[in-house]
């Protein structure tokens, strides 16, 4: 199984670890909840490493990238980050991901941990352009720092004004002493950075972080970064996405550009766009007692209409519900519907999918 | 190292079983309740079912998911701990004092299949 440079210091700290996408990672240190509340009240640190980062260099690394990006790569400025898809001819989606534009010569793809080698593959296997792609996975440690302390904290490491990294973009800069990439993302719904850099920068990083925030910041498992993003509804690859879901279906549209470049997918998006999809992704609520969880079966009557794609109980509000697809038209707020759960059905409404208010500092 | 109870018996799917005057009680041990996590739900049978060993009779919901509870034993439930309906937290607090459900034993031999807390320790390590 494959370790991060972080693993060690996540053995020491007592977390509870577990294989996920062929890497030994930290479930929780202390409780999901507890980790869960420390991001949505004062900060929280993630090890993120075993992320993807695929490199496309040279003078046509945006056509490459805007041929096989949902979104508009041409159209970003330098230092931007956008979120989008890669998606099939038919318009499910090989993985969801950020592009990172340094300028139109070079681009960085970060991909889920568990597309590394398939994302790799799909984009050399594109690759009819001057340009070139290298998988720089293994060279890089990444972290997340999230919640409404996260600018402070960092900014005691470096003298460059984070202020001045906006809302999804980013800098090359000094931190603790060490050159790294710096972009003002993240996936829980707070302010926050991820922080990319050479491995032992990054465990150093680690250290200095935690040993400053003190009571204000907390190491924080895979757990809470499941119900983190999943409270203010973000899709995470394998559940709310993939090969058989579209952007469309999964409410992806704002990260869909049909008027840039043309990409792989974007004819069979656009004939789901004009016939509007047959489901989509919604929220439950669970008025009976019981979890619904990931798979599943959602009723109307005796008919079978969706499958529950992420369900928790919400730390936040303390609900039970769930991200579900559902066929239209009982995708409609309000919608009654029955959940099985373990050969039991379970009464659910359809509501809005945000769980919880993102507070992003755009 | 999580904590195990001399005179119960044990289950390598980590249930206890306590024998009070031909009844089972039944529960999840320190191990199980440690590597679910938070215990958030438990979902409990009906009182005056039938269990058989082996055979799920309820599951136990932590924040990340969802586990069945394995009966160790066969007979019928006669009473369920409806405390863990508000307070399933309380399997993770005293995982040995909060069973599950109390059972009226078919048949008393069947207890000799089961693991003695020595047994039981040698699978938790």
């Amino acid at each position: 199984m494959n370790h991060t440079a972080l693993h060690d210091t996540h053995v020491k700290l007592g977390a509870k670890m577990t294989e996920f996408a062929g890497f030994d990672m930290p479930i929780s240190y202390t409780s999901i909840t507890e980790e869960h509340r420390m991001v949505r009240e004062q900060c929280g640190i993630f090890d993120v490493s075993h992320m993807g980062e695929i490199c496309v260099r040279g003078p046509e690394a945006e056509q490459l990238v805007d041929r096989l990006f949902t979104n508009d790569v041409a159209g970003m400025a330098p230092n931007q980050v956008t979120y989008g898809m890669m998606c099939y001819d038919d318009g499910g989606v090989v993985d969801d991901l950020l592009v990172y534009k340094f300028a139109s010569d070079h681009i960085l793809l970060v991909v889920n941990a568990s597309n590394i080698a398939k994302d790799f593959a799909w984009v050399t296997s594109h690759n009819n352009f001057d340009c070139k792609v290298t998988d720089e996975s293994p060279n890089f440690s990444e972290v997340a720092l999230q919640g409404p302390h996260a600018q402070t904290l960092l900014q005691q490491f470096t003298d460059f004004d984070l202020e001045q990294i906006t809302f999804f973009t980013f800098r090359t800069i000094t931190v603790n002493h060490h050159e790294m990439l710096v972009s003002r993302t993240g996936y829980t719904g707070e302010d926050g950075f991820e922080i990319y850099g050479a491995h032992d920068d990054i465990v150093e990083l680690w250290d200095a972080l935690l040993e400053q925030g003190g009571e204000h910041i907390a190491p924080i498992g895979l757990g809470a970064r499941d119900t983190l993003r999943f409270e203010v509804a973000l899709p995470l690859y394998g559940n709310e996405l993939s090969k058989d879901i579209t952007p469309l279906e999964a409410g992806l549209s704002f990260a869909v550009a049909f008027d840039a470049a043309d990409f792989i997918g974007k004819d069979a998006l656009l004939a789901q766009k004009e016939t509007k999809t047959s489901r989509r992704i919604c929220g439950l609520k669970l008025l009976d007692k019981g979890i619904i969880r990931h798979g599943y079966p959602v009723f109307a009557g005796n008919a079978e209409v969706g499958f529950v794609t992420t369900g928790y109980i919400a730390p936040t509000s303390g609900e039970t519900v769930a991200l579900a697809m559902i066929d239209r038209p009982h995708d409609k707020l309000g919608s009654e519907l029955e959940v099985e759960i373990r050969g039991k059905r379970k009464k659910v409404v359809v509501i809005s999918k945000k769980f919880y208010n993102k507070k992003y500092k755009k | 190292m999580s904590k195990i109870v001399k005179g119960l018996y044990y289950t390598n799917t980590h249930e206890w079983v306590k024998v009070e005057d031909g009844f089972a009680y039944i529960g999840i041990t320190d191990y199980a309740q440690e590597s679910l996590g938070e215990i958030v739900f438990v979902e409990l049978p009906e009182e005056e079912t039938a269990v058989e060993a082996g055979e799920e009779f309820g599951a136990i919901e932590s924040v990340k998911a969802a586990s069945d509870i394995i009966s160790p034993v066969t007979g019928t439930i006669v009473v369920v701990n409806d405390e863990l309906e508000d307070s399933p937290e309380l399997l993770n607090e005293d995982p040995y004092e909060n069973w599950i459900v109390k059972v009226d034993l078919e048949d008393e031999t069947e207890l000799n299949k089961l693991l003695n807390a020595d047994e039981y320790e040698d699978i938790c390590e």
